[in-house]
């Protein structure tokens, strides 16, 4: 939803500098996976605030209810059955959805001007009435977050709440967290909170317990702490390395100039090439061989 | 209607309605492409009804393309053949663009470098439309893993960018070359037009 009391970082196509005289605190929300208790009061507060109801759908085998991200649920629980030597079987619960990069790779691939809009404090969101439905988004997406409307063809993904952040509340799922596994503040204070509760969690024998803010993306506004940083794919496959991939930057990077380039040159070469060197006419001497040629077949 | 008898034919009705519903596909599909590619030409929806429609709109034009290509494409498959001094003629396309084709080797219905863009389009046209269905988000791209997306992506734009370029080079030699462009528009050469530019065809169809 579109907020004009956000200030703007990044704007989806546009090639020139947003507005940025105003500088905002960098905020993120942080997921602590070992607190978290998959009881889906997260689900059920984003649905709420956001006006979403989606379909009843069925079980998979699993608690992931529904089974996997939609136009209407912006957040679902993952449920992982983790076994290992060390640790027996865990059950590690992730909560899926946008991980806010600060170098997003939707707002990279999208062709229509301001559909994404990534504002100063981190938040990547979608403005819809832009959005054209080609689903490049999902593309460009490391994380493969957003969903495309069946009904509207729209693209849409949690918001981080950006209406209330920008009123100063805190991001609906994070208001209602029973256990205290989501907080929200600026990057800042949460990576120190993260730091504190990775001390603890290495102490109790999480000995690769760890921040997830992947580098690959330039960090990201929705960081977790995980019991096992270390493989961060056992989290029902939140990616090890997450990056905007080569083909994406080769064609939203340097293709781009190159094409234009090389269209430009092909359109005025012919015009230069045409004043410089004229028209290719027939010569008189072929057309006079022709005219003698049907002469004498009268 | 004949302009003047001794003009020679050099393609029917049916041939020249096909190259031009072919024509007009691409410049539909350049222009609303273009503007999908880079945020200067985003403008360019507008001649579409704006960018949702120029999103539902590209990949159906693309398919009437590629149907009426295929057409073309068996049509003329057996006059674009390379042979030896078509060869020869693309060593010596430089020699021409520089205003003296007096080495140019004969060429027959079509020389090197039209033969060579026919192989070209040929496989553009291949490359444009599979990588097209699979960046079709609204029909097919579910069907196709993420990686496999972003490879057709990349290659729709590649493609799509070098094939406008080589269009440019085939207009541009249309005009250039004088006495061309009523091939299309009404089907017929002058002798000495054909005499000039295919003599190998200029005999085989006259006769001398």
């Amino acid at each position: 939803m579109a907020l004009q009391s956000l200030d703007i970082a990044k704007r989806s196509a546009t090639t020139t500098e947003p507005p940025q005289a105003r500088k905002t605190l960098e905020v993120a929300k942080l997921i602590d996976v070992s607190k978290c208790i998959g009881c889906k009061a997260c689900q059920v507060a984003c649905m709420q605030w956001n006006d979403l109801r989606d379909e009843v759908g069925t079980c998979g085998g699993t608690y992931d209810n529904p089974t996997d991200m939609t136009d209407q649920s912006w957040t679902v629980m993952r449920y992982a059955e983790v076994e290992s030597e060390e640790k027996g079987l865990e059950w590690l619960i992730r909560k899926d959805g946008c991980m806010h990069c600060e170098d997003p790779g939707c707002l990279k691939a999208c062709p229509a001007p301001g559909a994404i809009i990534k504002y100063a404090n981190g938040i990547v969101d979608f403005h819809q009435e832009n959005c054209i439905g080609c689903g490049y988004c999902v593309t460009g997406c490391p994380f493969n977050v957003p969903r495309i409307s069946k009904k509207d063809s729209k693209a849409y993904k949690c918001t981080l709440c950006s209406d209330r952040v920008a009123v100063g509340l805190e991001p609906a799922c994070v208001k209602v967290c029973p256990t205290g596994s989501i907080s929200f503040g600026s990057k800042e204070d949460m990576k120190e909170l993260a730091e504190e509760r990775v001390t603890e969690l290495k102490e109790r024998g999480f000995k690769n317990a760890g921040l997830y803010d992947p580098a690959g993306v330039g960090g990201t506004h929705v960081m977790y702490v995980l019991n096992h940083a270390d493989k961060p794919s056992l989290y029902s496959g939140l990616p090890d390395d997450p990056t905007i991939a080569p083909t994406v930057s080769l064609w939203k990077g340097f293709a781009k100039p190159l094409a234009m380039a090389g269209i430009a040159a092909a359109a005025l070469g012919g015009l230069f090439h045409y004043v410089m060197k004229g028209p290719n006419e027939v010569s008189k001497e072929v057309e006079a061989e022709v005219e003698k040629e049907l002469e004498a077949e009268k | 209607m004949i302009r003047d008898p001794h003009d020679l034919q050099r393609y029917n009705a049916s041939e020249r309605a096909n190259h031009w519903v072919v024509g007009i596909c691409f410049i539909l599909l350049a222009l609303s492409g273009l503007a999908l590619f880079h945020p200067a030409l985003f403008p360019l929806t507008g001649l579409f009804g704006g960018g949702v429609w120029t999103r539902i709109l590209h990949p159906f034009v693309g398919v009437v393309m590629m149907l009426f290509f295929v057409v073309m494409f068996f049509r003329f498959k057996h006059l674009n053949q390379m042979g030896e001094s078509d060869w020869e003629w693309v060593k010596r396309a430089k020699e021409m663009v520089d205003g003296d084709d007096h080495n140019m080797p004969e060429m027959g219905k079509y020389n090197g470098g039209q033969k060579l863009l026919f192989w070209f389009l040929g496989l553009a046209m291949l490359v444009l439309f599979v990588s097209g269905i699979i960046i079709w988000r609204a029909y097919f791209s579910h069907y196709f893993p993420i990686g496999v997306i972003r490879i057709g992506a990349v290659l729709h734009a590649a493609f799509a960018a070098v094939m406008i370029v080589a269009i440019i080079v085939h207009v541009y030699a249309a005009i250039w070359v004088r006495g061309t462009i009523r091939a299309m528009l009404y089907g017929t050469v002058t002798r000495a037009w054909a005499k000039q530019h295919h003599r190998a065809w200029y005999r085989q169809v006259t006769g001398k």
